[in-house]
């Protein structure tokens, strides 16, 4: 996927302007906070849930290998095969050579948000494989050649008439203006494709090591007859999405499907264990698991570890006031919102990320929702110290910033600067009490005044009331 | 920025404490008024009162701008300049905030780690400190007024500060609580973020000013100067006739001081239920 982070500001000045999708978050902003708060409100012992699931996930990380070579063997063990993918590149290289090897044309896809990370579907499309999304959402987005601002809901930028449009022009039927008819077309579309496909990839939003299976989680069912009806079917998956045991698997169940979108239990949640068995009435012939490394156990032992903990419930986004003014697309690559923030920089470079760990007001509620309790704020913050030690972030704003905190450890010169600073601000504004303008930090008087000072400092008030007191 | 480990509150409240202020960089410089309020109100509520002199920032600035060996230097300071008291107070939960933090800043169980513990376990915001550690109950005492509350980010999500002011307003007789929606919403102001980001920052205190003003409130009130400033200079410039204050300064009765951001200490505009609005 093209990288557009770089111009973070520009992509978020365009949002910003764009009625459509304003009006598209607001949906989001309307929709999934209020639910999830209503679905933990109704589990009183959540909060200790996340204690549970936090520990397990710490216990996995740090005993990544054990888990991962567990799982290989029981896969194998079930008739499945595994495959070890350290970059975007093995990974694709990988899927395709087991698309060849049944001679595949067409492949269906379930939601993934790894293989939208290693360029999947660019990848297959370039040697004559193609792929086709079958979640609604991102089947929208496929015959649009457009990509999923959200992770959950990758279509949450779009409205109904975008739908109807594109549906008219590519399926070559009449516009249709109802959600059902809408949905109704693209099933019928769908089920055609679901048949003739030669390979089914699904992603796994968690692989559980003592019975060597992946799950998915959907609410629209497409994923069971992606992976069902194929003869192959590949699970694309990154190597932290470990539970050890379906029954810390039921723990996170649990946690996602409330953080997500508030629903007590997903609709679907399909285990898949291997190939078909003898006596078995369907299921595919192979089983793959494409294990994705991409950077993720270079995070182990580093100071982005606890991101490794990440679920993808996107309660993050959902209430991160930031992401809710300007959408996905803005931060430019994959991964949006505050987990995008942390763990964009580690894949394509804090060079062309550089932008997004700055673009939080640490306002903290991301780690308040996160089920796992992870502090984006402070890897955000990693990010930030990483960007002032290469010397990365803007020239001026380092040095303001160190001549400030230099000045702040010299007392007396401070009180001098701001004593000056004090009396400029309360000279320009006069008796308005507030500047319209500034010659320095113009972005805040663009938009608003800046409340001037009432006088000189409480310190220097203070100690003149001191002073007169011990004279009195 | 999960609630802060060191709020340990005293099985008893103490007699006469020995309570430094700090002042913080923003009250000290732009409204000094919040500081005396806060002196009031602390003495109200028996404590001995005290401003250690050269006092400048908790560090903030530089702390979330990557620069983590200026900011260590700067804790390391006001550790020193904190360390004969028997509590630290500020009003502000952003600044209390940061100084919850200073012990991230240091290699566990070294010096500075244990002397930034120890600070942290006695800095407290000013409502927290009146409610939860003095367990301080105001003269009741009449204002004829409806305000909006904002919670402010640190304060609510890293010290637990939600209900400790609108309990002590609550003792005001006649004064009405509008809570608006998103009241614990980012404001947008971030330090350095609104300089960074206008653009999003804008929309973000323009939603909150949205929300403050629906709730029909004469007045905006929280406890952090940063949010208070953004959120009446973006009033201001809507042309908005909803006053912003500091709580200390409702709470230490210090109204005849101009809101935050006016030139002259206008009346209160009526409140829309007088002017006949449906309500």
């Amino acid at each position: 996927m093209q990288i557009n982070s770089p111009k973070f500001k520009d992509n978020a000045r365009i949002a910003l302007a764009d009625a459509n999708l304003q009006q598209a978050l607001g949906n989001l902003k309307a929709g999934f906070p209020g639910k999830r708060a209503a679905a933990i409100g109704r589990l009183p012992e959540f909060d200790a849930l996340r204690d549970q699931a936090q520990d397990i996930k710490n216990h996995v990380i740090e005993n990544l290998d054990f888990y991962l070579e567990t799982f290989e063997s029981k896969v194998q063990d079930n008739g499945g095969h595994v495959h070890w993918a350290s970059s975007s590149e093995d990974a694709c290289q990988t899927i395709l050579d087991i698309c060849q090897s049944v001679g595949a044309r067409t492949v269906t896809k379930g939601k993934s948000m790894v293989t939208e990370e290693i360029g999947l579907n660019d990848f297959l499309e370039k040697h004559s494989v193609t792929p086709v999304e079958t979640d609604l959402g991102e089947y929208i987005l496929q015959l649009r050649e457009d990509h999923p601002s959200h992770i959950i809901a990758p279509a949450i930028h779009l409205n109904l008439s975008d739908v109807s449009e594109i549906f008219a022009e590519k399926h070559g039927t009449e516009a249709k203006h109802q959600p059902e008819e809408l949905m109704q077309e693209a099933r019928d579309v769908l089920r055609d494709h679901f048949v003739a496909a030669d390979v089914g990839i699904t992603g796994a939003n968690f692989y559980v090591p003592e019975t060597g299976s992946t799950i998915i989680v959907t609410n629209e069912g497409n994923g069971d007859l992606t992976q069902t009806l194929p003869k192959v079917h590949i699970v694309v998956t990154s190597i932290e999405k470990c539970v050890p045991t379906l029954e810390d698997l039921s723990l996170f169940m649990r946690l996602l499907s409330r953080s997500a979108t508030g629903q007590e239990c997903t609709v679907y949640n399909t285990l898949s264990s291997g190939p078909r068995q003898p006596g078995d009435q369907d299921g595919p012939e192979q089983f793959h698991v494409v294990l994705v490394d991409n950077g993720r156990s270079s995070m182990v032992g580093d100071d982005l570890q606890d991101m490794l903990r990440c679920i993808r419930c996107s309660a993050c986004m959902n209430h991160c006031p930031v992401y809710s003014q300007i959408g996905g697309h803005a931060y430019g690559w994959v991964y949006p919102g505050p987990m995008g923030s942390v763990l964009t920089p580690k894949m394509i470079g804090i060079h062309d990320a550089g932008h997004l760990p700055n673009a939080s007001t640490f306002c903290g509620k991301c780690e308040s929702v996160c089920p796992v309790r992870i502090p984006l704020p402070k890897l955000m913050r990693s990010w930030r110290e990483t960007q002032h030690q290469q010397q990365a972030s803007p020239a001026i704003g380092r040095m303001a910033i160190g001549g400030w905190a230099w000045l702040a450890r010299h007392p007396r010169l401070y009180k001098l600067g701001s004593s000056i600073a004090i009396k400029a601000m309360s000279i320009m504004a006069g008796n308005k009490g507030r500047l319209k303008s500034l010659p320095v930090g113009r972005g805040w008087t663009l938009w608003r005044d800046l409340p001037a000072p009432q006088g000189s400092s409480f310190q220097q008030q203070w100690k003149q009331q001191q002073n007169k007191g011990d004279k009195s | 920025m999960s609630v802060s480990p060191y709020l340990q509150v005293p099985q008893q409240p103490p007699h006469k404490p020995r309570v430094a202020l700090f002042i913080t960089c923003l009250v000290d410089s732009m409204r000094p008024s919040v500081g005396f309020a806060t002196i009031k109100l602390l003495e109200a509520a028996g404590c001995h009162v005290e401003v250690p002199d050269l006092q400048t920032c908790c560090g903030q600035p530089a702390y979330n701008s990557g620069a983590k060996q200026d900011t260590q230097k700067l804790a390391r300071l006001n550790i020193k300049k904190f360390a004969d008291y028997d509590y630290v107070v500020a009003p502000s939960g952003s600044c209390i905030g940061m100084l919850h933090q200073y012990p991230d800043l240091f290699e566990k169980n070294s010096k500075d780690y244990k002397q930034a513990q120890e600070l942290a376990g006695r800095a407290w915001e000013i409502t927290s400190f009146l409610t939860d550690v003095l367990q301080y109950q105001p003269a009741p005492t009449q204002q004829s007024m409806t305000i909006t509350y904002h919670d402010s980010c640190a304060g609510l999500r890293e010290l637990g500060i939600h209900q400790q002011p609108r309990q002590l307003l609550e003792r005001i007789d006649k004064l009405q609580i509008n809570e608006m929606a998103e009241a614990d919403t980012c404001c947008g102001f971030g330090g350095t973020f609104c300089i960074k980001f206008p653009d999003i920052s804008n929309r973000m205190v323009s939603n909150k000013t949205d929300n403050a003003e629906a709730s029909r409130a004469q007045l905006l009130v929280g406890g952090d100067l940063g949010c208070l400033m953004n959120m009446a200079g973006k009033l201001k410039r809507q042309g908005s006739h909803m006053q912003t204050r500091h709580v200390t300064e409702i709470l230490a009765n210090m109204l005849d001081i101009p809101a935050i951001g006016e030139g002259e200490n206008t009346p209160l505009r009526p409140t829309n239920s007088d002017l006949g609005y449906e309500v």
